[in-house]
């Protein structure tokens, strides 16, 4: 352990670069801007941490480092790369939503708050060790709660910070109790070393599978765990719902495939169809296929548009599930084209809805009867995002779907163990169809409740949302770009 | 250069949305302009491409990791469709040329539309062929949804939903196939050339047969097509009984019937006296005639006459193709063609030239009208195409239904029978069906609005439509010369051997 703290801040620059990016921005904030106007303090601070999250990337690229400190507490390869390029990607488009913003005046301090997240994040996808795994998780998870609440006049806001906090909480309790025994059975806190302590599964190990199974499907908000997930993405300040939606997402289904595939390796069991084998299979695959079905059915009867994504989220989350009960190199390369694809596409509906909200000042669907004529590039991106969600090609959430469930398939032998979960997770998604073409049947088919009022889009969440809507399309169309980086990423790290 | 069939009608889609938003004229000019190219192209290829075999167009990789290929191929199947599409395509245009509402809007679902379709009769990757169904669907639910009549959004999302199910049936179908086949390759030949596990082809292919027969309006999972159809504005009813009912008939042929050859064998045991999925899915089909006829003997509103017609006439292609033989193969692919054209002459007639004059389809509240001398044209073009439907000799609808005939009568003697009640009644609906709309006995004394007269593009769509119907009725020679090179290729060898004789 003779690692010099100058190493550590060179293997660490990308963590590095955003938290001093923070502090930045939360000086700049309360020394220079305090006299500005709200929109001009809004777009200083977000565009000064777009340029922290991008020299972030800068220097991920340009000098990646590679290897690993402190046994594997911090490791820094490819895939790790990638991921936390993707985190940071996603930031960015969130953040750039924020420049339009005008929810609180209390800017740096929101903004600080994304970037304290993204630096969980960053923490939280290099590392195979249990403990940085868990207070990473913890720094990504307090900053969530407050974002959520940071629309301080909107009583909602609070309640759903003070439920997603109290929910949070009692999961973060479970997943350190499950991390206790796991340490418990092998007496370290690498993966590497509980995987290669666990063979076969003992009473205790079930109570760490469960116990895990439910810290992490409260974080991606898996049924029965999801009960935070409508009232937060239904009242959080949009900035904040799109990050909880898109970026910690990505970091936490990255997680919980690490955990499960790399720690537990030794005790998965099967969940063929009618030859469950005990593990932590049977365990995912019950939640995975809960979320599904509850998720879409769900969806179907709301009328606020937020709510809806927030249902079906929980219906992606269940299809994300089944390369997390597959377990191998294809699933987990599936399983990030699907989580990153997914988050561009969740970004660009709350960019949407956030445009829709400012006028209208809610997210029924009532709200977007007629917005293809008020606004037509918004809506028609709005048209992309949502088809790309239910999975129509040649959008990037159909490839995502068809590569995931292939991926499921090739996982066991004989091809047909996880067959019943797909087709399930088929013909969930023709359901899924309904609820969001009832969202752009508003915004295409039904007359403006006012007619001719052109809806004043704000430019910045106009060329945002046009972005976003591009790279789903182009990611859809040519599925390699993306498919190829992470396939090499998989490769040179050992997968 | 067929390639460019889609290429065309997207770029068409994409001109008309950048367009101003009043420009109503312009937006119909390029609409039609689009059309028109696409069906040169599709005409040149078709005269050119004699031998009726299969020519690759364009074939690059496209996901290597998956093995997935930008492949795309047309034989004489695929060109017969192709031809049709685009025939069908440009009368639709010319049977809307009097929309006012959301005009650009409107032709560029259409063109998307047109441009996928083009886009599934084209492909022979597996994966793309899908793409092109999918995407299918999102313009048809926005045509009905915004420009239709009649309970629209019911009818819209129901057919958008009936053809979710199908296609998602198909998607577990082919996700299946590459990962059993293992051949790291979704290319029709690859896959059909894979000898897949006979346990497995029983399962899959019903599956994906039925995935793509609910498109094609098999009996009983045809409720979708008459209520979208009646709720389809005009334009939009000639695409979907013309064209998109045969994208659901001809992946039953080219995906189910070549992966799965072995799914039509028999089971091995009987069940209330069916072998095989062959006789459930032929008497099926068979039961779609007659009932889909009978049905519309009843109606009282005008489309919906069409609407069951259209359900019945595809009980012959779902039937032929069932008769594994290749007059009846055969005669399956020229009713595709004849029905794609017979069914957009009638949705015209009903929906353009009637309904949006009359603004009523009640059949009822039709005869008073005096519609014989009132629009003369609308009549003559009716008592045509329902002679064409009825199978009258002359038109393309007799020699195709000969030929399923024929061939249903080499395999199936008894529900050849049961097809031949279904023409007969064929003939009373359209004899029904004309009579009262058209010749019922004047009122006097009721004093009607005059009609305003049928416009030229209304003249000029119908004409094409009857011509294209007699040309094929009298020389049908025309599409079977390479229809059968097509049938005779190697990619339906499994079916051949499994009992074609």
């Amino acid at each position: 352990m003779s690692t010099s703290y100058l190493q550590l801040i060179r293997f660490a620059l990308p963590e590095v670069i955003v938290v001093a990016t923070a502090l930045l921005v939360l000086v700049v904030d309360l020394l220079l801007l305090r006299k500005q106007s709200l929109r001009t303090r809004f777009a200083m601070t977000s565009v000064l941490a777009v340029v922290g999250c991008l020299s972030a990337i800068a220097s991920l690229v340009l000098a990646p480092s590679l290897g690993s400190l402190y046994g594997e507490m911090f490791l820094a390869n490819p895939l790790v790369n990638f991921v936390q390029i993707a985190v940071l990607a996603l930031t960015i488009f969130t953040l750039l939503l924020t420049v339009d913003s005008s929810f609180t005046n209390h800017v740096g301090e929101f903004v600080f708050l994304v970037l304290l997240a993204t630096t969980g994040m960053l923490f939280l996808v290099a590392t195979l060790d249990l403990l940085v795994i868990f207070t990473s998780l913890e720094l990504l998870s307090l900053s969530l709660y407050i974002m959520t609440a940071f629309d301080k006049e909107n009583a909602r806001s609070s309640e759903a910070a003070l439920k997603y906090f109290l929910f949070g909480g009692m999961s973060a309790a479970f997943l350190l109790f499950g991390f206790s025994i796991l340490y418990g059975l092998s007496n370290s806190t690498s993966l590497l070393q509980i995987a290669a302590s666990i063979h076969g599964v003992s009473p205790l190990l079930v109570i760490a599978i469960v116990t895990t199974v439910i810290g992490f499907g409260f974080k991606v908000a898996a049924a029965p765990l999801h009960f935070w997930a409508p009232d937060v993405y239904e009242s959080a300040p949009i900035p904040a719902a799109a990050f909880i939606a898109s970026g910690s997402k990505v970091a936490s289904f990255f997680v919980f495939f690490e955990i499960m595939a790399v720690g537990l390796a030794g005790a998965s069991g099967g969940a063929a169809w009618l030859h469950f084998t005990n593990g932590w299979v049977p365990a995912v695959a019950a939640v995975a296929a809960l979320s599904m079905v509850l998720g879409n059915t769900v969806a179907i009867v709301q009328s606020s548009v937020r709510r809806l994504l927030a249902y079906s989220a929980v219906a992606h989350a269940g299809y994300m599930l089944i390369a997390i009960i597959g377990h191998t190199q294809q699933n987990l390369s599936a399983l990030l084209y699907y989580v990153v694809t997914y988050g561009l596409a969740t970004i660009g509906a709350f960019g949407v809805i956030g445009v829709v909200e400012r006028q209208t000042g809610n997210d029924r669907l009532d709200s977007f009867n007629g917005l293809s004529r008020r606004a037509p590039l918004l809506s028609a991106c709005l048209f992309v995002f949502l088809l790309s969600l239910a999975g129509i090609p040649p959008l990037a959430g159909f490839f995502g779907k068809f590569y995931l469930f292939v991926s499921a398939l090739h996982a066991t032998p004989g091809s047909s163990g996880l067959l019943w979960l797909v087709v399930l997770a088929i013909a969930m998604s023709a359901v899924s169809l309904y609820y969001y073409l009832q969202v752009l049947k508003r915004a295409f088919v039904t007359a403006p409740s006012v007619e001719g009022e052109m809806l004043p889009v704000p430019a910045v969440t106009q060329a945002v949302v046009a972005v976003l809507a591009f790279g789903v399309v182009l990611f859809g169309s040519f599925p390699n770009l993306l498919l190829h980086w992470i396939q090499s990423a998989l490769a040179a790290s050992g997968w | 250069m067929l390639a460019w069939t889609i290429y065309i009608s997207f770029f068409g889609a994409l001109v008309l949305l950048l367009l101003p938003r009043s420009s109503t004229t312009l937006a119909r000019i390029v609409a039609m302009l689009t059309a028109v190219t696409g069906f040169a192209i599709a005409l040149i290829a078709f005269v050119e491409h004699r031998s009726g075999e299969l020519q690759t167009i364009v074939r690059a990789d496209w996901m290597p990791t998956l093995g997935i290929q930008y492949h795309l191929a047309a034989d004489g199947i695929s060109l017969c469709l192709v031809l049709l599409t685009g025939v069908v395509a440009i009368t639709g245009i010319l049977f809307s040329w009097n929309i006012e509402k959301r005009t650009k809007e409107f032709f560029a679902f259409y063109l998307l539309l047109i441009g996928s379709v083009y886009g599934v009769f084209l492909s022979y990757d597996l994966f793309l062929l899908f793409v092109f169904y999918e995407i299918v669907i999102i313009p048809k639910y926005f045509l009905i949804a915004i420009w239709g009549s009649t309970r629209k959004e019911y009818g819209a999302m129901k057919l958008a939903i009936y053809s979710f199910v199908g296609s998602a049936m198909v998607l577990v179908g082919l996700i299946a196939a590459y990962v059993v086949a293992g051949e790291h390759s979704m290319s029709l030949d690859a896959l059909a050339g894979f000898a897949f596990p006979v346990h497995f082809q029983m399962w899959a292919f019903p599956l994906v047969f039925v995935g793509f027969a609910i498109l094609a309006g098999l009996w009983p999972f045809h409720t979708w097509a008459p209520t979208g159809h009646v709720a389809a504005p005009t334009a939009a009813s000639m695409l979907l009984a013309g064209v998109v009912m045969k994208l659901g008939a001809y992946g039953c042929l080219r995906v189910a019937m070549t992966l799965f050859p072995l799914g039509l064998a028999p089971w091995g045991f009987h069940f209330l006296g069916l072998g095989s999925w062959r006789d459930v899915f032929s008497l099926l089909a068979v039961i779609g005639i007659i009932y889909g006829a009978m049905v519309a003997l009843v109606q009282k509103d005008f489309k919906f006459v069409i609407g069951y017609s259209s359900v019945s006439h595809m009980g012959f292609i779902l039937l032929g193709l069932m008769t594994l033989n290749t007059i009846g193969l055969e005669g399956a692919i020229v009713q595709m063609v004849s029905h794609g054209i017979l069914a957009g002459l009638l949705f015209g007639v009903v929906g353009r030239m009637v309904y949006d004059r009359t603004h009523t389809r009640e059949l009822a509240a039709l005869g008073p009208m005096n519609l014989n001398k009132a629009i003369p044209f609308a009549a003559i073009t009716f008592v045509i195409a329902g002679m064409a439907s009825m199978g009258l000799p002359g038109f393309s609808g007799f020699a195709a239904e000969l030929m399923i005939l024929l061939g249903a009568w080499h395999a199936f003697p008894w529900l050849a029978v049961g097809t031949g009640l279904g023409i007969v009644i064929g003939v009373v609906y359209v004899w029904r069906a004309m009579q009262k709309a058209f010749f019922a006995e004047s009122v006097t004394g009721a004093n009607h609005p005059p009609l305003e007269p049928i416009s030229f593009p209304e003249r000029l769509g119908a004409g094409i439509l009857i011509a294209c119907s007699v040309a094929i009725g009298l020389y049908p020679q025309m599409l079977t010369k390479v229809i059968v090179p097509a049938l005779n290729s190697p990619l339906f060898d499994g079916l051949r051997k499994g009992g074609w004789q």
